[in-house]
């Protein structure tokens, strides 16, 4: 075993290179789940991407005009138009939902089991009332004739691919919202009492992989 | 003094389950995973197979009443079917799925894969994929009959056999498979980077593992192209969006569709296809570099090349996938890229090659039948590797595409030698997993006939898409152009079709007779070092080990080594220390 003092003062290409060619584990100290959870994401990651690559080429192929997303995406407030106020709402409030479950996660470090709780409840609230607010904006959208299949502003692929991609987000948030509440009740009910929490932070993982996909749909479908 | 670290799996008690169901129906132990994977894959590759051979009696004999029932739906269904079944559900599912999950966890000397539940869950849901495909024959317009890499337009305008039911059942089984491979896939990965015993490094694990390892991952990033193209196309199919469909008019009616990209789902499709290739291929070079290196009593040549290829393999696989669309209607100068990063998968795959030769070079070769297939293998994949610079080259391919070269070639290259490869492991390993030996003899025979006929099958292929003949007719009708020789070359190919498919009666057989009545199998019949073949009990009980997990002290490649008494020097014996 490598002496710790030692062990410091390494290059991070040092501790790198004995990292991977030690035995039994690669990620010194990484439980399996967490492991694992990072593993699903890469391959979600591409999931994501393709969607999104998708969208790309939509842009670029098709024979009618793209709506304008200022106008699309805007809301009016006491007879004032205002481009992308309910986006700013939700993304805020998804970017917010990422602080209160970085600090779940260091709650479940310090073993504070309510605290992980109540801030894990807050993270699933604050995601709930995200996709209620998507619900919202799709009812509108629908309102106005947008279909999938069907857009009055122009090319039909906007409604396909905006329906398809946010859907497929939004789907995420909830089985988030849903795996959240799940841990939460487990850890009150002592069921990680023998590990070292680390299942909070997995689940942050997940979390916070759905937030940051929402920036980039955020940035393609709707500052685009 | 840092703390010495233990293998976690030795601190967590197994859970033994006490019931025969838990034991061996929804069981947590994964070679009892493996063997519910392999049953499961071979099953529905027979229905393959006999797909294959009602295509062939009809390329070959056009017109014969016994062939009657055979309209030009069913041929076209029997294609499609024939090859998603081949490459998904059997082979991706037999050599990551039965192979994968017996090897992983004994060659990494762990008690079972990180997360047996997940684990047994995965081969449920891939049972649940195949029972959603094979539905599609009882759907309303049987299966879809769009080829197996279902191109949109064609794919869902009527005039395709199941256009509209067949093609959903097709698209909702794929989506399926791919959660079930997405489990058991975290699986092995995670098995292979965190649950490896004592002693055991990456470059001590033997090439199989790194095979399965690197396919595995290859998987997990391919298959999300096809999810989301399965997801657009069905969206395209029953909400009527155009992501896929461009304006057309099909039987005198414009649709409604426009402005969508076929091109989008080809580039989709292949970007997930082209690496499909190595997730099938990469384990068989895994379990090839095994068998050679065991049975030919030498140590593979240059291990850590043979690593670093499989990696290289594996990161080229993804830069490469455009080269099946030539002649889609993309870009012309996009091809030479593609050409050129194709071409340069030939230097690490050429690489494997001659280690294998030079691993066999003065070597002690045992005539086995796990060896003749390891020997039938490398054999194939050189041909099927050469034909395909034919076909990766941009002005060569034009010409040859959509003939029986493309067949022939891919057929070589991961039709056969994959299923070599499957073919040779079961034969190395089922003294193993069953504690029986397979009948020698009829494991001899079993090869000579799938050996020698495939290359009647195949060969003449390449002649056949040389002079032009196209791929995919039902008949050629009144576009018999091409010579007398070419029709009764395609007699002689069912010929040899149907001999190779009876021919793997006597494989089943052997499976089915030696696993009640075959010689007992000692605990190392082949004289082989790596893992699975030192644990304590033939075949393992649930969690493999004692209560201590194994300790590696060398690679798993030691054979003949110079001074030594033995032929063979397990992983678990510690090296002597140097004068």
């Amino acid at each position: 075993m490598t002496d710790t003092t030692l062990s410091t003062q390494e290059s991070i290409f040092t501790s790198t290179a004995r990292d991977w060619s030690s035995d039994m584990s690669t990620f010194k100290g990484v439980p399996w789940g967490k492991a694992m959870m990072w593993i699903f994401l890469l391959s979600d990651t591409f999931i994501f991407t393709c969607f999104l690559v998708g969208y790309m080429v939509m842009r670029m192929t098709v024979t009618e005009p793209w709506p304008v997303a200022s106008e699309v995406f805007a809301l009016t407030v006491w007879g004032v138009s205002v481009p992308l106020l309910l986006i700013a709402i939700m993304t805020f409030i998804l970017i917010t939902s990422s602080g209160t479950m970085a600090m779940a996660v260091n709650m479940g470090y310090q073993r504070r089991k309510w605290a992980v709780f109540w801030l894990m409840v807050a993270t699933a609230a604050l995601g709930a009332s995200f996709v209620g607010m998507q619900c919202f904006e799709w009812t509108k959208l629908i309102l106005e004739r947008v279909r999938p299949w069907y857009n009055p502003m122009g090319a039909p692929q906007f409604g396909s691919i905006f329906f398809m991609v946010t859907g497929f987000h939004g789907l995420h948030v909830s089985v988030g919202v849903a795996y959240l509440l799940i841990v939460a009740t487990r850890v009150v009910r002592g069921k990680y009492d023998h590990t070292n929490f680390e299942i909070v932070e997995i689940t942050g993982l997940y979390w916070h992989f759905v937030d940051l996909v929402w920036v980039f749909i955020f940035a393609f479908f709707y500052l685009w | 003094m840092a703390t010495v670290e233990v293998p976690y799996q030795e601190t967590v008690p197994l859970h033994h389950p006490k019931t025969w169901i838990g034991k061996y129906i929804f069981s947590q132990d994964h070679k009892i995973i493996a063997v519910q994977y392999g049953i499961t894959a071979m099953a529905v590759g027979l229905v393959a197979l006999i797909l294959s051979e009602f295509m062939r009696l009809q390329i070959a004999f056009p017109g014969w009443e016994f062939m009657n029932f055979f309209t030009a739906d069913h041929y076209y269904q029997a294609i499609t079917m024939h090859g998603m079944i081949m490459v998904i559900y059997l082979l991706t599912a037999f050599l990551l799925g039965a192979f994968g999950n017996f090897c992983v966890p004994l060659m990494c000397g762990a008690r079972d894969m990180v997360f047996p539940f997940v684990n047994m869950l995965s081969y449920w849901v891939y049972l649940l994929s195949v029972i959603i495909l094979m539905i599609s024959y009882f759907v309303p317009g049987g299966p879809t009959g769009a080829g197996w890499t279902l191109y949109p337009p064609q794919t869902i305008t009527a005039g395709t056999p199941g256009f509209d039911w067949g093609i959903a059942t097709m698209l909702i089984s794929l989506a399926v498979f791919i959660v079930a491979f997405t489990m058991g896939g975290l699986n092995y990965i995670t098995t292979i980077l965190q649950a490896r015993t004592r002693g055991l490094t990456l470059m001590r694990m033997p090439l199989t593992v790194w095979g399965i390892f690197i396919a595995t991952f290859l998987g997990l990033i391919a298959f999300p192209a096809l999810f989301v193209s399965a997801v657009m196309m069905l969206l395209d199919n029953f909400l009527g969006t155009s992501f896929f469909m461009p304006a057309v008019v099909s039987l005198g009616q414009k649709l409604d569709y426009s402005g969508g990209q076929p091109l989008l789902f080809q580039h989709l499709f292949w970007f997930f296809g082209h690496p499909e290739v190595y997730i099938v291929a990469l384990p068989a070079f895994g379990v090839i570099s095994d068998l050679i290196s065991v049975h030919a009593r030498k140590n593979i040549f240059g291990y850590r090349m043979m690593v670093w290829a499989i990696v290289a393999i594996g990161a080229l696989s993804l830069i490469v996938w455009a080269h099946h669309m030539y002649v889609a209607g993309m870009h012309p100068s996009f091809g030479f890229f593609f050409a050129t990063t194709t071409l340069i998968i030939a230097v690490p795959t050429a690489l494997k090659v001659y280690n294998w030769i030079l691993t066999l070079w003065r070597a002690n070769i045992r005539i086995t039948v796990p060896m003749l297939f390891a020997l039938a293998f490398v054999l194939t994949f050189i041909v099927g590797g050469i034909t395909g610079l034919f076909l990766g080259n941009v002005i060569i391919d034009i010409p040859l595409s959509d003939t029986y070269f493309v067949v022939a070639h891919f057929h070589m290259v991961m039709g056969v030698s994959p299923i070599l490869a499957i073919f040779g492991g079961i034969y190395h390993w089922y003294p193993k997993l069953t504690g029986r030996m397979l009948n020698d003899t009829i494991g001899r025979i079993h090869f000579y006939f799938t050996f020698i006929g495939t290359y009647a099958i195949y060969f003449p292929m390449h002649y056949l898409g040389f002079i032009g003949v196209p791929r995919r007719y039902y008949e050629t009708g009144i576009s018999e152009f091409y010579p007398i020789a070419a029709h009764n070359l395609n007699k002689f190919i069912t010929i040899a079709a149907l001999i190779v498919g009876i021919s793997q009666v006597l494989f089943i057989y052997n499976l089915v007779h030696s696993y009640f009545k075959g010689k007992k199998a000692p605990a190392n019949p082949w004289g082989a070092n790596s893992l699975e073949w030192c644990t304590p009990e033939t075949p393992p009980r649930h969690g493999n080990w004692e209560d201590r997990l194994p300790t590696v002290h060398r690679w798993a490649y030691d054979f003949g080594v110079p001074g030594e008494e033995k032929d063979h020097i397990p992983q678990t014996v510690p090296r002597r220390k140097a004068n």
